[in-house]
């Protein structure tokens, strides 16, 4: 509400504008700084980066909510996308492969928002595509030896840009491969079957050792496949090496990892566009019609049938690309790393997030992901740390030492973030950022169960025991 | 009408009726996968038409397997029935998927370890009655899941009744994790282990096996499952259809909004929804410890999956649905993951993707699943 | 409201702060970290903690040298959820720690494969106490070592005593689809089927519970021997299952079985259950006793499977820190040298044998003790009766490496004062395809095997030096 007052509010003050311009900037450069002067090597350490790099994940939003101008909130955010993240990066590796990883996830999860989100189907199984994309690269490049080298198909590194894009195509063509059975499905049947479908892939991929070895099933494919690098990363690698004297154990690591972030960058940022440009097209607005009312929307001369196969082609397509990225960054690939969970991971991310809301949904993939790889960890890391230097906890006078081992916090990041995803959504139930369209109706209907038109009159619980008899 | 008649009335509408109706989903689709799978087995009756390069002939192998594949796939099928009834009435009334359900029934399991152990140790357990522990254990876990189950409504649901539906889905997850590492810490204190075998071997009543034919026999655990289950779901058809609760759930199911304006208490209703749908779950989570020997806290998981599966295969929302759909999943399970070593292609590992196919193509053709009926809904 | 906020947040600053003030600062640059890498949440933490424990264990029992050369260790314990996703995350974060020297880990060959990648660009000596997938070192890394065994060793140590020693004729196999249990699998079934056992079924499931579908065909096919190639809470629960079926075959798996949870899930039907294993029986090793003694005191509970074996990859590191702070004049160790060191180390001896990196990092010689459960009870577990021993050269060990591991058996079966051992022929008649066999003579075990001290070395083979033509 009061951030909405500050956008609307004429530009009546502007030393408070630019009053809060700067504070946003000094923000940034304040834990920009503590992050790269950091010391891991001390007791608190783990606290100040679980602290000062999730703020600093999440600064591009504080600046996208400023009072300035749009040139002026591009110009912050690509300093901090372009140059702040890759110093950092450079100054600490770690930086990098998280910021990778949060790309790849938020571009998974913008593709599932079109899916989810704009389109209003639920889909438990999205990161079967995600899989095929993987997958996709893994069979052809990887070193261990399967049906498709045997047959002389093997694909050169070079061909990366190439199987990306050919990703995106295979898993769109999946998305439709899954669309077609469920386009009469509707709800938790759609969920069931697209649940099935996810299984069904990873399941697949995990015995398609025999009848003919192509994804040497539950052992997995290793040593893929890395792409060339680019001659320009190569040299901005070496400039800064050479520059600042970094001392680097291997440049050529360095710049794969500063080919990646920018790579992932500028997928996201297609993904961004594209998702965007959707929702305020013509399309987009099928969609939300199809979502908000089928039937309704099927009376308007919405064509639900190739809308519903557009979601799904569109939202696949995303998980494809990045899956390429994925298995060609970590070079090796299990069956087990696309199970259930992961597509769990993706929705989680999606409606913490805000459903429909791309800027939500960037913002829920920073959270959740950092929650899960970074911020927890850090936290257990601290308590270790305690723990290993005999702190005590004053006034309580408890000693780290005496927390039982069965309960060491290592044990149980996965339970605190359980806890975090209820606390949050309880107190967030649109998401962290809702879409404007959703906060709206949200608002209107404070009083009235949602879905209660619904539900037909003939809709009963049961029907055990036979008709006639009931009551 | 006089007394008796009263009295055979009720026995025929809440007894023998349901009871014929049940029988006649088991034989039934015993029948048809049986059929099924001798027609298969015909087809593919030598080594080679199957690929195989053991000498063994696919049709007497399915004769000799069958009845020990039928007894599975009943058993597990009664188990995921009674799962699947927790999802579908929770569905029913709030049209929402209760992924912690399978944490429910893990507890349950968990519950019954406790019973069952605590008795051992203040040495009880062998001169305890058999049926007697099991009724303990049951009625126990019943107790405990289902107070479970209404505490999460009201702390983690409740205050999402008004949020986007699949928001209670994402808090439904957290309470998940939350339980299963609840469940490891508390037992890892406890008992240094998370890994809880039922000290089954300490009853001998429980481990016996009954002869039911020249070779084949039956365990004592498929028994009680079979009776604990077909006793459940003929007491949640009489508590659904036949009293004032039961009216008011489906009053609820039916419309929110006219319920309370007929002077029903929805989040009462809702509450006891979710308290007769854990206690189901907690007395199928016994069962299932006492026919595995063994529960974890994550050992929820695929069960709960698979009961899902046979809630929408059934029609979810629709207490008949979830029984025809548990059978039929457990007996396609059974079947597939017997025959397909003989497959050496495939293997047992393939079952899953030909149980999800079933499932998929049953959907087609019946968008609602085998017994629902057609329910608009949107994300 | 705001003001209780306000409040909280006050008070959890100031005990922030006074915990900062009160912790005891060190000089900077004398704490020496070693990271333990494996799954703690979720379904496989119990392994995975097993393998935190035996670091943590083994820090306590064996850092004294190093502290006293000025160094404090301390043990960082890190979560990969079993995820490949997690474990390279984590990994950065390890080698971006300048104070973290080693790491022993992983337990999923899945999360070990990605993870191993980046240690290996930062020069950080990674020991797997678990992870046997034969691609692991074969990969040549020189930071990856192990000191478990390779699947294609204990897959044939196990089908060699099955064929050779039980004298089965039939064989049926199950695994759990994880990348260990697939592989041991796939192995055992390549060197029994050259043996001549009959392969009735191989088969994999992802069950964790209900093995019942599982069980039907091996009750019709009568198989002798059932091969459950996965980790003890399930292979345990299969076993009591079939067992209670009506199942009565003889039945065996790989080290993921080396657990007391094995007896307590099991009972009765594990008893007669063998296993082969490179850790060594308590009952051959007082070190090995003294170990799960001194685990079973300090985290309440028996050492499961891995717990050994994390504790000697933990030694080992322990050991070329402190040699490579000697070397260098007590200052702070370097990563690549103790990645060195850890290679080179030569003759360790320890619960799992006496250990020797080959070049890519496997121990030369993997010695397989094959055990037989003798009681349903979890609390003698360690009172396994030995019934065979073998010991297997990694891939690259020379054929001279034979003759070491033959004569070792003969000092062995000196000592033990039981029948000569059989020397291992030159392996002809191996199969050129399989990556490994093992091609031994077997003589059964004697009677005088009940008695642990008196256990007969029952082979001693020798595997390939083939690095299959991949």
């Amino acid at each position: 509400m009061t951030v909405q007052q500050t956008i609307n509010a004429p530009p009546d003050n502007l030393l408070r504008r630019y009053g809060i311009l700067a504070a946003v900037i000094i923000f940034v450069a304040a834990m920009f700084l503590i992050l790269i002067t950091m010391d891991n090597s001390l007791t608190f350490s783990p606290l100040w980066t679980a602290l000062a790099f999730p703020a600093l994940a999440i600064s591009p939003f504080l600046i996208l909510r400023l009072n300035v101008s749009r040139q002026i909130k591009a110009f912050l955010i690509l300093i901090m996308l372009l140059i702040l993240m890759p110093v950092l990066g450079v100054h600490d590796s770690f930086y990098f492969t998280l910021a990778t990883q949060i790309g790849i996830f938020a571009a998974m999860a913008l593709g599932l928002n079109i899916v989810v989100g704009f389109a209003g189907l639920l889909d438990l199984g999205y990161v079967a595509f995600f899989a095929v994309g993987a997958y996709l690269w893994g069979i052809f490049t990887s070193q261990t030896d399967n049906y498709i080298h045997a047959i002389g198909l093997t694909a050169p590194a070079w061909m990366f840009y190439v199987f990306l894009f050919l990703a995106v195509i295979v898993a769109a063509f999946a998305g439709i491969l899954l669309g077609l059975p469920v386009l009469r499905l509707r709800g938790d049947y759609l969920a069931i079957v697209t649940l099935g479908f996810g299984e069904m892939i990873r399941i697949l991929f995990k015995n398609l050792d025999h009848p003919v070895n192509i994804t040497n099933g539950t052992l997995g494919l290793d040593g893929l496949a890395s792409p060339p690098l680019p001659p320009f990363i190569g040299s901005i690698t070496d400039w800064l090496v050479t520059t600042f004297k970094l001392e680097v154990g291997n440049p050529q690591v360095l710049a794969y990892q500063l080919f990646f972030y920018l790579l992932v960058l500028a997928i996201c940022g297609a993904a961004i566009l594209v998702a965007g440009r959707l929702d305020d097209s013509p399309i987009g607005r099928a969609w939300t019609a199809i979502r908000e009312d089928e039937t309704a929307a099927l009376a308007m001369g919405v064509p639900l049938v190739r809308m519903k196969l557009l979601a799904f082609a569109m939202g696949a397509s995303f998980a494809g690309a990045m899956g390429v990225v994925f298995a060609a960054k970590f070079k090796s690939l299990t069956p087990d790393a696309f199970d259930f969970n992961q597509s769990i991971f993706i929705l989680a991310i999606v409606i913490v997030g805000g459903m429909g809301s791309i800027r939500g949904v960037l913002l829920g993939a920073i959270v959740v992901s950092l929650l899960n790889l970074q911020i927890l960890q850090s936290l257990s890391s601290l308590i270790n740390n305690l723990k290993n230097q005999n702190a005590v906890i004053p006034v309580i006078n408890f000693a780290f030492k005496d927390w039982p081992n069965q309960l060491a916090v290592e044990n149980y990041q996965r339970f605190v973030f359980g806890i975090l995803l209820i606390v949050i959504v309880l107190f967030r139930p649109a998401g962290i950022l809702p879409a404007s369209r959703r906060k709206t109706e949200l608002e209107d209907r404070d009083d009235v169960p949602p879905d209660l038109t619904e539900i037909p009159p003939d809709m009963s619980l049961t029907e055990s025991g036979g008709d006639g008899h009931a009551a | 009408m006089t007394f008796s008649t009263r009295a055979a009335n009720w026995t025929w509408t809440y007894i023998l009726r349901p009871f014929l109706q049940i029988l006649l989903f088991v034989l039934g689709s015993a029948a048809l996968m049986s059929v099924i799978a001798v027609i298969v087995s015909l087809i593919f009756r030598t080594p080679a038409s199957r690929g195989a390069t053991l000498e063994i002939d696919l049709f007497e192998q399915l004769l000799k397997q069958l009845p020990d594949t039928l007894i599975d796939g009943i058993t597990i099928g009664f188990l995921y029935a009674v799962i699947a009834l927790g999802y579908t009435m929770v569905y029913g009334v709030l049209k929402f998927i209760n992924f912690a359900h399978s944490e429910i029934f893990m507890v349950g399991g968990v519950i019954g370890f406790e019973v069952m152990i605590r008795l051992r140790d203040g040495s009880l357990l062998t001169t305890f009655p058999p049926v007697l522990l099991v009724i303990l254990m049951i009625v126990a876990a019943m107790a405990f899941s289902g107070t479970l189950a209404v505490v999460i409504e009201r702390f983690a649901y409740r205050p999402l009744r008004n949020a986007p539906r699949l928001v209670p889905l994402i808090s439904a997850i957290g309470i998940s994790l939350f339980l299963q590492d609840a469940v490891r810490a508390l037992e890892g204190l406890g008992r240094n282990q998370f890994n809880l075998a039922y000290p089954t071997d300490s009853v001998p009543f429980l481990t016996q096996r009954l002869p039911i034919g020249p070779t084949v026999t039956i365990s004592v655990t498929a028994i009680i499952i079979v009776i604990s289950a077909i006793i459940m779901v003929l007491g949640l058809n009489y508590f659904v259809n036949a009293t004032k609760i039961g009216k008011g759930i489906r009053a609820v199911s039916q419309d929110q909004a006219t319920a309370s304006l007929m002077g029903i208490d929805v989040n009462q209703m809702i509450a006891i929804t979710f308290l007769v749908g854990g206690a189901l779950g907690g007395a199928a989570g016994v069962l299932f410890g006492l026919k595995a020997g063994n529960i974890s806290p994550f050992s929820g998981f695929i069960p709960g999956l698979k009961a899902f599966t046979a809630a929408v295969l059934g029609g979810i929302g629709n207490i008949t649905g979830a029984l025809l759909g548990g059978i039929l999943l457990g007996l396609i399970e059974a079947f597939f993951s017997s025959l397909l070593p003989f497959f050496p292609s495939f293997g047992t590992s393939y079952s899953d993707i030909f149980a999800f196919m079933i499932l998929i193509l049953i959907l087609i053709f019946r968008p609602t699943g085998l017994l629902g009926q057609r329910v608009d809904e949107k994300v | 409201m705001k003001i209780v906020k306000l409040f909280t947040v006050v008070i959890v600053l100031t005990l922030l702060a006074q915990l900062h003030g009160a912790t005891p600062t060190r000089a900077q640059g004398t704490v020496i970290k070693i990271a333990s890498h494996s799954p703690l949440s979720g379904g496989q933490s119990q392994p995975g903690n097993a393998i935190k424990n035996g670091v943590d264990l083994a820090i306590q029992q064996l850092s004294k040298p190093i502290k006293d050369l000025g160094f404090t260790v301390e043990l960082a314990p890190f979560d990969d959820q079993a995820d490949p996703k997690v474990g390279p995350v984590n990994a950065q974060k390890i080698v971006s720690d300048k104070a973290i020297v080693a790491v022993v880990g992983h337990y999923n060959s899945g999360v070990a494969r990605p993870s191993s990648v980046i240690y290996n660009d930062n020069n950080l000596v990674m020991v797997s106490p678990a992870n046997t997938a034969v691609d692991i070192t074969d990969r040549g890394f020189p930071t990856v070592n192990r000191v478990c065994g390779r699947d294609d060793a204990q897959g044939a140590a196990g089908a060699d005593y099955a064929a050779n020693t039980l004298k089965i004729k039939s064989v049926y196999v199950i695994n759990d689809k994880t990348v260990y249990g697939a592989g041991v699998a796939k192995f055992f079934v390549q060197s029994i089927t050259a043996a001549g056992v009959k392969v009735l079924g191989n088969e994999g499931t992802e069950e964790k519970s209900n093995f019942d579908a599982v069980i039907t065909p091996i009750l019709s096919l009568k198989p002798d021997m059932v091969y459950f190639s996965g980790i003890y809470d399930q292979g345990a629960l299969f076993f009591k299952q079939a067992r209670a079926k009506g199942v009565t075959a003889q039945f065996m798996g790989p080290d993921g079985l080396d657990a007391p949870d094995t007896a307590q899930i099991g009972g009765d039907a594990v008893v007669g259950l063998v296993y082969t294993t490179t850790a060594a029986p308590a009952a051959l090793s007082p070190d090995s006793k003294q170990f799960r003694d001194d685990y079973k005191a300090k985290f309440g509970s028996d050492a499961p499977a891995y717990g050994p074996e994390a504790y000697v990859s933990t030694a080992i590191v322990l050991k070329a820190i402190e040699k490579v702070i000697k070397d260098n004049g007590g200052k702070f160790p370097d990563r690549k040298a103790i990645s060195d060191a850890v290679r080179a180390t030569k003759d360790f001896k320890s619960i799992l044998g006496t250990i020797t990196f080959d070049k890519n990092g496997d121990p030369q010689v993997a010695t397989y003790y094959v055990l037989k459960v003798k009681s349903a009870d979890p609390k003698n577990w360690t009172g396994n009766e030995p019934v065979a021993s073998s010991k297997a050269n990694s891939p690259l060990t020379p054929a001279t490496g034979a003759a070491a591991s033959a004569t070792m058996a003969a000092t062995m079966a000196a000592t033990a004062g039981g029948a000569a051992p059989t020397n291992a022929p030159a392996p002809a008649t191996m199969a050129p395809t399989m990556a490994a066999t093992m091609g031994a003579t077997t003589t059964p075990a004697t009677k005088a095997a009940t008695m642990p001290a008196t256990m007969a070395p029952t082979m001693a083979a020798t595997m390939a030096p083939t690095m299959a033509a991949k």
